[in-house]
C-alpha cells in the first residue's frame, strides 16, 4: 500500500455507526484494517451508539442534542474521527454544530469535531493519501453514490479510484448512479410504497449494467437495495465497498445472502 | 389597511420599525446606481465575435438571420425571404420612421399596412430597438412607432435590426434605454412594456415535446443591417 | 383551492397505480435534468450566479418593506394601481371589484400559480364572469377541471390521447371525425380556439415572475406568447403577484433571469421575457388602458424572521421537482395543493398549515438533489426538517413514531444498556436468518417487507465481536 502518512501515526477514532454495529460488523473490521494499513492507530470509543439521525430527521432536536453531547465527550480527544458511512459522516460533519447554535461553547467543540470527522473512503484518499489497496475481487461491480456522501461530503471519484486498483475488478457505471435509492432512513418505512418504487427504479438501473456485484458506502442504502434485489430474485451480490477494498469478501456472505 | 398590516408584519419579522433614514438613503443610492453583478464572459468579446454570437444564438433558438449591407437593401431581403418561405407579400409594419424611409418602391410587389398588428395578419415587420448577443435576444420596447402586437399576432415576425444596436449583455441594453428614453407618463425611462424576444413562440406542454408557434409567431426572422464599421 | 394534502399517502398509492400518469412521468423524468445540465455546462459562471441570486434575494427580503413601498410609488407614477391584499379573500375581492367595474364578461389568463393559490377562476365563475386559461397546459386542465401537477409544465401528466379526447369533447363546432396527425395539430387547434378568446376578453390576468422596485415593473417569462397576448389585447391588465417577487433593480432581475430559464427548462433564456410598467402611453397603438397589481401576502410576511425565511427566495423555476425522485414517483397531484415537490413541501405548510400539510415535509429521503440544483440555494431539506421539528413540538408526529423513537432514544442515550439490547436483537435475528440470509416477512416490519426482503444481520454486534477480538489480543 502506498501512502504519505505523517511520521507519527495519527490516532483515529472509529465511529462504527449503529447499523454496522447491529447488522454487519464486518464493515467495521474492514474499516479498521484499511485504516491500519494506511498507517493509523485505530481506537473504538466504547461510549458510542448512534449519530442521532433517526431523532434529528424526525424533528426531535432534544434527543439529537443529547446524543450529540455524548459523541462530543467520547470522540473529542482524537486526531480524527472516521465513519464507514457518508450519511452518519455528514451528520457529524455538517449538522452537529448547528444543533448548538444557541451555545457558543458547545458549538465550538462541535465545530472542532466536525472539522476532523471524515467518511472512511474519503479519509483514506484525501487525508492519508492512499492510492492503492491490497485486494482482489474477480467480477464486474457497479457503484451506487449514496446521497449524503455525494452531496454533503463530495465523495464521487474517491471510491472509484481505489476500486480501480483492486485486482480482477471491473467497474461498470449505472445510467444514473447518483439518484437516491429510496432508503432515506425512516422514510423507507413511513412511505414504503414510494420507497419501493424508488428502489425498483434503482434495481432496474443496476440490472441494466450487467454487473454481478453492487457496491456502495452506506449500509442503509445497501440493505434497501439488497432487500429489493433479493425480492426480485436477482443474483446480484451486494457489499459495502470497504469489504472489497479490505479484501474481506471471504469473511462474510454478501448482504442478504445466507451461509447455507 | 392591508398595506399597513403587510408592512407591519414584515417589520415584525425583521425585528425593526420603518427603515432608519440613513439605511433608506443607502438603498436609494443603490437603486440610483443600479450596480451590475457578474456578466458572463461569453459576451465580453471583440465586436465581430459579439455579432457572430448574436447570430449563432438566434439560430440556436430556431430563428433565422439575413445579413444586408445597408438599410436600402432591406426591402429586397424581405421580399426574398417571403418568396423563399412561400409567404404572402402583404404585411403589417411598425410606423417607425426608419422603416417608413426605406426604398420600398424597389420592390413594388410588397404591400404593407402601417400600424399595429391585426389578428388576421400573417406577416409583420417590426423595428428592432436593440439586441443582446449573450442569448440572441431582441429588445423591443413599446412605443407609438413600435406597437407590441407586431411581436405577437402574426404567424411570421420579421425584425429589422441595425448591427450597431447589438450589445453584449442585457445590462447594456438597459443602459441604452436609460440614456435614450424619457417616459412622458412616469418621467422614468421604462416604456409601458419591454419585450425581450428569444426565438419564435413555442410550447412543450403536449407530452413534453417542443413545438414552435404556440400562440405567437412560429417563425422569427431577423434582417440584420451591417451598419457597424467595427463589426467586420 | 381545497387541499387534499392530508391524504398524501392515499393520493400516492393511487398515483403509483395510475398507468397513464406513470407513462407520462417515465417519459418526462430524464428530460429536465439533461437539459438543465447542458445549459449549466454552457455557462461557466453558473455557480457564481447562484450565489449572486441568493444574495440579491436575501438583500431584498431584509429590506422588503422599503422596496415594496418604493415599487408601489413607481407603479403609480406610471399610471398603475397597487391593491395591497393581506389575505386570499382580499385578493379575490380586489380582482372581482376591478372586473365588475369594467363590466367584464370574459377574462383571459396567463399562467399564474398564485391564481391557483387564490382560486381566482372559481371566484370569477361564481360571479358570472368567464375565466379563460390561455397557457396551452392550463387550457386543457381547465377543460378537464384538473389542477396543475407542475408549476411550469402544468399538464405534463397527460398523454396525447388525453389531449385528443378533451379537445373533441370541448370543441364541438369542429368536425367530429377530424384527425390529429401530429402534436402540432393539437396545438394549432388550441391556437385557433384561443385567438377569438384573446380578442374578446375585457380583462387580462397574468402572474409575475419579478416585481422591480427601481421602475415599478412586473415581469413575466413565457415561451408561448399567451401571457403577452393576455396583457396586451384587453383594455385592463391585472397582475397577480405575491410580495416575495420583489427585486430592487433591472440589473438584479437580469442576474436572476440568467438563472431562471436554465434552471427551469434548460433554455438559456425564455422566448418572451416581458417587463410591464403602467398603462398605455400617449400615442401607443396597443396595450391596456388600466394596469393593476393585486399584491398578495397570504401568509408570506409571517415567514419573515422565521426559520422558513429562506423559502421566500424561491423564483418558482421547478428545478427542485424536476430532479426529485419522490415527485417523479407520485406526480404533482399527490401533494394535494398548488405547489408540489420539494419547494411545495416547504411552502405549503407555511400557507395552509402544518396540521394539513404534515406529510409533505416528511415524504422526502433528504437526498439533497433539490438543494444542489436550486438557483437561489434554498436549503430545502433543512427547511423540511424544520417542519418536522415543528410537528414534533406540536405533537403532530404520529404516536407510533414518537413512542418507537422514545424507546430507541432511551437506549441510545445509555451505551451500556444499548450494547445489551442490540446484542440480543442481533443475535436473535442473525440466528433466525442464518440460512437464507434474509427475511421475506417479519412481525412489525411490514413497511419494509411488503416490497423488499429484509437482509438478516450477521448475528454478532460489532462491539461484542470487537470485545472478543480485544481479549484475544487480535485488535
Amino acid at each position: 500500500m502506498s501512502q504519505t502518512a505523517p511520521a507519527s501515526k495519527p490516532r483515529v477514532a472509529l465511529f462504527v455507526t449503529c447499523l454496522v454495529d447491529l447488522h454487519r460488523p464486518t464493515i467495521g473490521f474492514a474499516a479498521i484494517r484499511l485504516l491500519e494499513r494506511a498507517g493509523c492507530q485505530v481506537e473504538v470509543p466504547r461510549a458510542q451508539t448512534c449519530c442521532g439521525q433517526p431523532a434529528y430527521n424526525t424533528g426531535d432536536r432534544a434527543t439529537t442534542r443529547d446524543l450529540a453531547m455524548g459523541i462530543l465527550d467520547a470522540f473529542g480527544g482524537y486526531d480524527y474521527v472516521v465513519v464507514p458511512s457518508g450519511s452518519c459522516g455528514g451528520m457529524l460533519r455538517h449538522h452537529l454544530p448547528h444543533l448548538f447554535d444557541d451555545d457558543p461553547n458547545i458549538k465550538a467543540r462541535a465545530e472542532a469535531l466536525a472539522a476532523k470527522t471524515y467518511e472512511l473512503i474519503g479519509f483514506l484518499t484525501d487525508v492519508m493519501g492512499v492510492t492503492e489497496v491490497q485486494a482482489a475481487y474477480p467480477g464486474t461491480v457497479t457503484y451506487h453514490d449514496s446521497c449524503s456522501g455525494l452531496r454533503e461530503l463530495g465523495l464521487k471519484q474517491q471510491p472509484r479510484r481505489l476500486l480501480a486498483g483492486v485486482a480482477g475488478l471491473k467497474l461498470t457505471e449505472m445510467t444514473d448512479p447518483e439518484v437516491c435509492c429510496g432508503f432515506g432512513g425512516t422514510f423507507c418505512v413511513k412511505y414504503p410504497e414510494i420507497s419501493v418504487r424508488m428502489v425498483s427504479d434503482k434495481t432496474r438501473d443496476i440490472a441494466a449494467t450487467g454487473a454481478d456485484t453492487l457496491l456502495a458506502g452506506d449500509l442503509g442504502c445497501l440493505l434497501n437495495m439488497a432487500g429489493r434485489l433479493k425480492r426480485e430474485g436477482s443474483p446480484v451480490k451486494v457489499r459495502h465497498v470497504a469489504e472489497v477494498l479490505a479484501g474481506m469478501t471471504n469473511d462474510v456472505p454478501p448482504i442478504g445472502e445466507g451461509r447455507g | 389597511m392591508s398595506k399597513d398590516a403587510i408592512l407591519g408584519e414584515i417589520r415584525r419579522g425583521l425585528k425593526r420599525g420603518p427603515l432608519p433614514e440613513d439605511q433608506a438613503m443607502a438603498l436609494r443610492a443603490r437603486l440610483a446606481a443600479h450596480p451590475r453583478h457578474l456578466i458572463p464572459a461569453r459576451s465580453r468579446v471583440p465586436r465581430p465575435e459579439q455579432l457572430a454570437l448574436f447570430v449563432r444564438n438566434v439560430e440556436k433558438e430556431y430563428g433565422t438571420v439575413a445579413h444586408v449591407a445597408g438599410l436600402a437593401d432591406v426591402p429586397a431581403a424581405i421580399a426574398d425571404y417571403l418568396a423563399a418561405q412561400n409567404l404572402p407579400t402583404d404585411f403589417a409594419m411598425a410606423p417607425h420612421p426608419e422603416l417608413q424611409a426605406l426604398p420600398w418602391h424597389l420592390r413594388p410587389m410588397l404591400q404593407m399596412r402601417v400600424g399595429r398588428a391585426q389578428p388576421t395578419d400573417l406577416v409583420s415587420v417590426q423595428h428592432g430597438y436593440a439586441a443582446v448577443a449573450e442569448t440572441g435576444t431582441l429588445v423591443l420596447p413599446a412605443a407609438p412607432e413600435r406597437p407590441t402586437t407586431l411581436n405577437l399576432l402574426s404567424d411570421t415576425a420579421i425584425v429589422v435590426l441595425r448591427a450597431s444596436r447589438v450589445v453584449g449583455a442585457y445590462e447594456e441594453a438597459w443602459d441604452l434605454l436609460r440614456a435614450e428614453r424619457n417616459d412622458p407618463v412616469s418621467n422614468g425611462f421604462m416604456p409601458r412594456n419591454v419585450m425581450l424576444v428569444t426565438g419564435p413562440s413555442r410550447s412543450a406542454d403536449i407530452e413534453s415535446t417542443l413545438e414552435l408557434g404556440a400562440h405567437g409567431p412560429r417563425r422569427l426572422h431577423v434582417v440584420l443591417v451591417d451598419d457597424d464599421p467595427a463589426a467586420s | 383551492m381545497l387541499a387534499t394534502s392530508p391524504a398524501f399517502k392515499e393520493n400516492a398509492t393511487q398515483a403509483l397505480a395510475n398507468a397513464g400518469l406513470q407513462k407520462a412521468l417515465t417519459r418526462t423524468r430524464p428530460q429536465h435534468p439533461a437539459k438543465r445540465a447542458a445549459a449549466v455546462a454552457a455557462l461557466p459562471e453558473f455557480e457564481q450566479l447562484r450565489d449572486i441570486g441568493r444574495d440579491i434575494k436575501n438583500h431584498t427580503i431584509a429590506h422588503l418593506d422599503f422596496y415594496l413601498e418604493t415599487w408601489a410609488g413607481n407603479v403609480e407614477r406610471a399610471g398603475g394601481k397597487v391593491h395591497w391584499c393581506s389575505t386570499a379573500d382580499d385578493a379575490r375581492a380586489a380582482v372581482l371589484e376591478i372586473c365588475n367595474r369594467v363590466n367584464a364578461k370574459t377574462v383571459t389568463k396567463g399562467k399564474s400559480m398564485i391564481s391557483e393559490e387564490l382560486g381566482i377562476n372559481e371566484h370569477l365563475e361564481q360571479h358570472g364572469i368567464t375565466p379563460v386559461e390561455t397557457d396551452l397546459g392550463e387550457y386543457i386542465l381547465q377543460l378537464r377541471h384538473e389542477p396543475p401537477s407542475h408549476i411550469i409544465g402544468p399538464a405534463f401528466h397527460l398523454n396525447r390521447e388525453d389531449w385528443e379526447e378533451s379537445f373533441r369533447k370541448a370543441h364541438t363546432d369542429l368536425p367530429a371525425d377530424r384527425v390529429f396527425h401530429e402534436r402540432r395539430d393539437i396545438m394549432s387547434e388550441a391556437r385557433n380556439e384561443l385567438r377569438a378568446k384573446f380578442l374578446a376578453a375585457d380583462v387580462g390576468i397574468t402572474g409575475a415572475n419579478f416585481l422591480i422596485a427601481e421602475t415599478g415593473s412586473s415581469v413575466i417569462v413565457t415561451n408561448e406568447g399567451n401571457g403577452d397576448l393576455t396583457q396586451t389585447l384587453p383594455r385592463v391588465h391585472i397582475v397577480l403577484a405575491s410580495i416575495e417577487k420583489m427585486v430592487p433593480t433591472l440589473e438584479d432581475a437580469t442576474s436572476l433571469l440568467r438563472l431562471l430559464a436554465r434552471s427551469a427548462t434548460g433554455q438559456d433564456f425564455s422566448v418572451y421575457t416581458t417587463f410591464s410598467t403602467g398603462i398605455r402611453r400617449p400615442g401607443d397603438l396597443d396595450g391596456p388602458e388600466e394596469y393593476h397589481v393585486v399584491l398578495v401576502d397570504n401568509g408570506r410576511s409571517a415567514m419573515v424572521g422565521t426559520e422558513f425565511q429562506d423559502m421566500l427566495r424561491c423564483i418558482r423555476c421547478s428545478a427542485c421537482m424536476n430532479h426529485c425522485p419522490v415527485y417523479f414517483s407520485v406526480g404533482g397531484h399527490s401533494y394535494g395543493w398548488v405547489y408540489p415537490g420539494p419547494m411545495g413541501a416547504v411552502l405549503t405548510p407555511s400557507l395552509i398549515g402544518i396540521d394539513k400539510a404534515g406529510h409533505l415535509p416528511n415524504a422526502s429521503t433528504f437526498c439533497g438533489k433539490c438543494e444542489s440544483v436550486c438557483p437561489v440555494k434554498i436549503p430545502l431539506p433543512m427547511l423540511m426538517r424544520h417542519w418536522r421539528e415543528r410537528e414534533f413540538e406540536r405533537h403532530l408526529t404520529p404516536k407510533a413514531v414518537r413512542s418507537n423513537l422514545a424507546l430507541w432514544a432511551w437506549f441510545a442515550r445509555r451505551p451500556g444498556l444499548y450494547r445489551v439490547a442490540t446484542r440480543a436483537a442481533a443475535a436473535m435475528l442473525g440466528w433466525m436468518g442464518r440460512r437464507k440470509g434474509r427475511f421475506h416477512s417479519l412481525p412489525l416490519a411490514g413497511g419494509w417487507t411488503d416490497g423488499r426482503d429484509l437482509p438478516a444481520p450477521e448475528g454478532d454486534t460489532f462491539f461484542a465481536r470487537y470485545a472478543r477480538e480485544q481479549r484475544a489480543g487480535r485488535v
